[in-house]
């Protein structure tokens, strides 16, 4: 077991892992965070997306050792500093972009960073940056939808309904 | 106009906020004080016989606590099948004992036949891995045609010929059907298979059980969409503990799609080690273990044969289906592809004579049971995959033919030849609907277009109806149900007026604390924000029997609603008396008993308070307190129904399939929350592309699952999907629910497949691949290609 140190949604933790400890496991069940979730052993669902140093990272396949001392945010720091929901989880409610919940938090940690690479990003752009998240759920619509409204574009017209 | 929050509102959900905020409490994020982990040691091959399991090495790792094989659970009970179907010759199916451990035999890979409880979750994996099985490989039994055929080698040794039942549906009827055959000017027939898939809710399965060595009571936390059958499975058939002695909560469940309604052994498993370490014992699927151990959908064989005339006018359909069952009968394995698949052959059609046939097969692959839609996608796939083929074969306009055979408006109620009464519809305008928001008229133009850059394009329709609200139980037991398919609300009206509402519906994605208090909202005219909605766990709510088969609105809904009317009715008599007048001239509405002509009334709240402070109160005749309950049986199934087009793109250089566009008009009855309505579409109608475009469930002649994981399972993704147009303003109201709901939850990826189906082949013949008349899902480019360059 070794001593690791980072930042977690902004306050300093520490904890003892082994080699092979996950950033997942670290997460879920030495910080007790569990809303970054678990759906797959392959790397390939992206439940488990959280930001190492603002950038988009599947936590399953990340060594808890390996972003040591690196600032990590999880589903956990996303709402506003009063509690609210942010922007864009504000616009998943709007928009309808969940149902089980258990692609979410991925989803809009994912999202997250592809809004701050590109601010107005096409439908498009949209899906193909989406593309490591499976959601089983919603049939992508309302989450492609809740993006394109965080970034403040009309959504009105992407769909008849 | 909805009211504000009530029926009919796009109201937003309410439990997004601890989704969105990584509060959701799903049960792998449970952990018990004290608790130990297991893993389970899975078969490897397909098919063989335990000689003997050495447990000593795994035992002396560090951290193990126990290690349980099969024999350990020989005395138990079997999961059992909640159907028994009759064969054609009147004998019941053949159910074999599934235990909660592999014993004697293992017959799929992923089959569990020993746990391992340690210290740590690792400690478990590792002692697993130690456990030495001697297992004698047989011949895998995989090919469903062969396995019917196999006189010697059985995946079940007592189970001849490896066939669970011969299905006639209607046996009676079979002379008429193949006579009329002979007599039309014109037959179809299409050979085809309903591809097997995986369900893959995004959640793994996980369970924990705990067990109270001072009362001894078990707690078995765990991803069900039925936390009381569940509970009944376990208790009665399965662990022969008594109900009460046992809780199941179902907390956050993160999608189920059907995979979840079944119990599985792994439950009774940790419920077991936890009662015998007297600690609980958590286990929790990786990814790998639910492509292996879930239970998979569809994997149909079938010959469908439509007979006409030359207009068009259906005379007779018959078919004959192999439906795989796997290795072990899961509980809904035997209703999916017989009374959830051959009852829904009439369609929304008037075809006078039909005749189904469905044997269920035995082999060494996962069981096979209820996915989304759960034997109507399948019944609908034959159907409109045979009706597209017969419009090409007549050079006939398929909306046209559709039209032609409709059941009309004024035929309600309408008995099919397969057995069900249809209480209401009107295809034609679901169909008229969709010619309009799918701009069918303006298709020539985009295929102009789409040629223009070197792709094809086709359009492919599908009309489509399906039985859910399930069920009525006397009719579902005259057919061989082994439950009751009712369900059971609880309102509590607090002292202080706020209101709990205990549901048997569960929730794993569907909205129902949102909705459910829209329903209770709109009727008692109190706002949402003070009604909670209370759903899976077995100590808090009455009964229930669960989501699925788009049953929550329209039969939990009816049970709500009823649990509501009684609360009102005797709020009435508690108003008649504080007001002192006839509980007869007593009125509610908006959340106010009151007396209509003169200023009486007495707020809803108030006769709550009253009904706990009981000082002013008719006590000689009316007891205390607010809450009632209800047990809801619907009088017949629901029949949604609807007509949905798709535009596909084929690149004939390399057999790819885009979807351009996808449109769904559809008949829900009632809607109670159209923002939820159009996301559970969208999902369904992701499903069904998954299913035509990408997803298959294969196993080689060994028996070996060579999609285990999401590198060779192809779910569908972001990029992978359009758009969808969706619109439910065509409705028929069910007539026999209190909320005239019919349900939406299975719509898209009933309706959906077809659709694509048939707009590629479209594509392909109209691009001039006139020898293209079927390619079996799902339509990779790889068979894309090799259909138009076979
Ligand atoms: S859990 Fe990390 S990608 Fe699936
Ligand atoms: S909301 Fe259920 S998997 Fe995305």
């Amino acid at each position: 077991m070794t001593k690791v140190t980072m930042t977690v949604n902004g306050k300093p933790v520490s904890g003892e892992v082994e080699g092979r400890t996950l950033l997942a496991s670290f997460l879920r069940d030495g910080l007790g965070l569990t809303g970054t979730h678990i759906g797959c052993d392959t790397s390939q669902c992206g439940a488990c997306v959280v930001h190492v140093d603002g950038v988009a990272v599947k936590s399953c396949t990340t060594l808890a050792l390996d972003v040591a001392d690196r600032a990590i945010t999880t589903i956990e720091g996303m709402a506003n500093a009063d509690g609210s929901l942010s922007v864009l989880q504000q616009a998943f409610q709007d928009n309808h972009g969940l149902q089980c919940g258990f692609c979410t938090p991925g989803m809009v940690m994912t999202a997250a960073a592809l809004l701050a690479d590109n601010p107005k990003p096409t439908e498009a752009e949209v899906r193909a940056g989406l593309e490591g998240n499976i959601c089983r759920c919603t049939g992508y619509h309302n989450i492609v939808k809740a993006v394109l409204a965080a970034s403040g574009q009309d959504v009105a017209a992407v769909a008849a309904e | 106009m909805p009211k504000d929050g009530g029926i009919g509102a796009s109201t937003k959900r309410r439990e997004d906020i601890r989704f969105l905020t990584g509060k959701g409490r799903y049960t792998a994020d449970i952990n018990l004080r004290g608790q130990a982990y297991a893993c389970f040691a899975r078969s490897q091959v397909a098919h063989g016989r335990i000689n003997g399991i050495d447990t000593a090495a795994a035992k002396a790792l560090p951290g193990v606590l126990a290690v349980m094989t099969g024999a350990d659970f020989a005395a138990m009970g079997g999961n059992p099948a909640g159907w028994l179907v009759q064969s054609r010759g009147g004998e019941t199916m053949k159910e074999p004992k599934r235990p909660v451990l592999a014993h004697g035999k293992v017959r799929h890979v992923g089959d569990a036949y020993a746990v391992v409880v340690a210290e740590t979750l690792e400690q478990a994996r590792d002692a697993a891995a130690a456990i030495e099985a001697d297992i004698t490989e047989l011949p895998a039994i995989v090919n469903m045609a062969q396995a019917v055929a196999d006189a010697t080698n059985r995946v079940h040794d007592e189970i001849e010929n490896n066939v669970c039942f011969d299905w006639g549906w209607i046996e009676d009827n079979r002379a008429a059907v193949d006579a009329a055959f002979k007599a039309a000017p014109h037959v179809t027939t299409l050979k085809l298979v309903n591809n097997r898939l995986v369900p893959n809710a995004m959640e793994p399965r996980a369970s924990i059980g705990d067990y109270d060595s001072g009362t001894g009571d078990y707690k078995l936390y765990t991803t069900s969409q039925n936390p009381h059958l569940t509970r009944l499975l376990i208790a009665a058939f399965v662990m022969g503990i008594p109900e009460n002695k046992l809780t199941v909560i179902s907390p956050d469940v993160g999608g189920g799609f059907g995979s979840k309604i079944y119990h599985y052994g792994e439950e009774a498993a940790v419920l077991a080690a936890a009662k015998a370490l007297n600690r609980p014992v958590k286990w929790v699927a990786d990814r790998s273990e639910s492509f292996m151990s879930d239970a998979h959908g569809r994997d149909h064989e079938t010959t469908i044969q439509l007979a006409t005339d030359l207009q068009g006018n259906f005379l007779a359909l018959r078919t004959e289906t192999l439906a795989n069952v796997g290795a072990y009968l899961s509980n809904f394995a035997t209703v999916t592809p017989t009374f959830l698949h051959g009852t829904l052959m009439a369609g929304p059609y008037k075809t006078p004579l039909i005749y189904v046939n469905v044997k269920a097969v035995f082999t060494n692959t996962a069981p096979v049971d209820a996915y989304r839609g759960a034997g109507r996608p399948e019944a609908t796939y034959s159907l409109e995959r045979v009706i597209d083929k017969m419009c090409r074969e007549l050079k006939l306009d398929p909306v046209a033919v559709r039209r032609l055979n409709f059941i009309a408006p004024d035929q309600f109620p309408y008995t099919t030849p397969v057995g069900l009464v249809y209480d209401t519809g009107n295809y034609g305008a679901t169909l008229a609907r969709l010619v309009q928001i799918g701009d069918l008229k303006g298709f020539e133009a985009r295929r102009a277009a789409s040629a223009r850059r070197g792709k094809l394009r086709g359009l492919g329709l599908s009309t489509w109806i399906e039985a859910c609200g399930i069920a009525p139980s006397a009719l579902v037991g005259a057919l061989g149900a082994r439950v009751g398919l009712f369900d059971v609300a609880t309102v509590r009206v607090n002292a202080t007026g706020n209101i709990s509402v205990m549901v048997g519906a569960h929730s794993h994605g569907q909205g129902h604390e949102t909705v459910f208090a829209q329903i209770v909202s709109d009727r008692l005219g109190v706002p949402a924000s003070s009604i909670d909605i209370v759903h899976g766990d077995t100590s808090k709510i009455p009964f229930g029997m669960g989501s699925y088969g788009s049953r929550s609105l329209a039969v939990c809904g009816s049970a709500i609603v009823k649990a509501v009317d009684k609360v009102i009715a005797k709020g009435k008599k508690i108003a008649a008396h504080m007001l002192e007048v006839a509980e007869a001239d007593i009125a509610f509405e908006d959340g106010m008993f009151s007396v209509p002509g003169s200023n009486k009334a007495k707020t809803f709240g108030e006769i709550a308070f009253s009904a706990y402070v009981p000082h002013n109160y008719p006590l000689e005749t009316l007891e205390p307190g607010l809450e009632e309950t209800a047990f809801y049986d619907p009088a017949n199934f629901t029949y949604p129904a609807g007509a949905y087009a798709c535009e596909v793109e084929v690149d004939p250089d390399t057999g790819r399939v885009e979807v351009a566009s996808f449109a769904c008009a559809d008949d829900f009855g009632n809607v109670m929350n159209p923002m939820i309505v159009n996301g559970q579409v969208h999902g369904g109608v992701a499903q069904g592309i998954g299913q035509a475009l990408l997803e298959a469930a294969v196993y080689d002649g060994n028996g070996q699952l060579l999609t285990g994981s999401y590198m060779d399972y192809a779910m569908p993704r972001a990029d992978d999907l359009p758009m969808f147009t969706v619109d439910h303003s065509c409705n028929t109201p069910c007539t026999h629910n209190p909320l005239g709901a019919k349900g939406c939850g299975e719509a898209g990826a009933i309706g959906s497949p077809p659709a694509v189906v048939n707009a590629v082949i479209d594509a392909l013949q109209r691009g001039g691949h006139s020898n293209v008349t079927h390619i079996d899902m799902p339509l990779t480019p790889a068979r894309v290609w090799a259909a138009i360059n076979g």
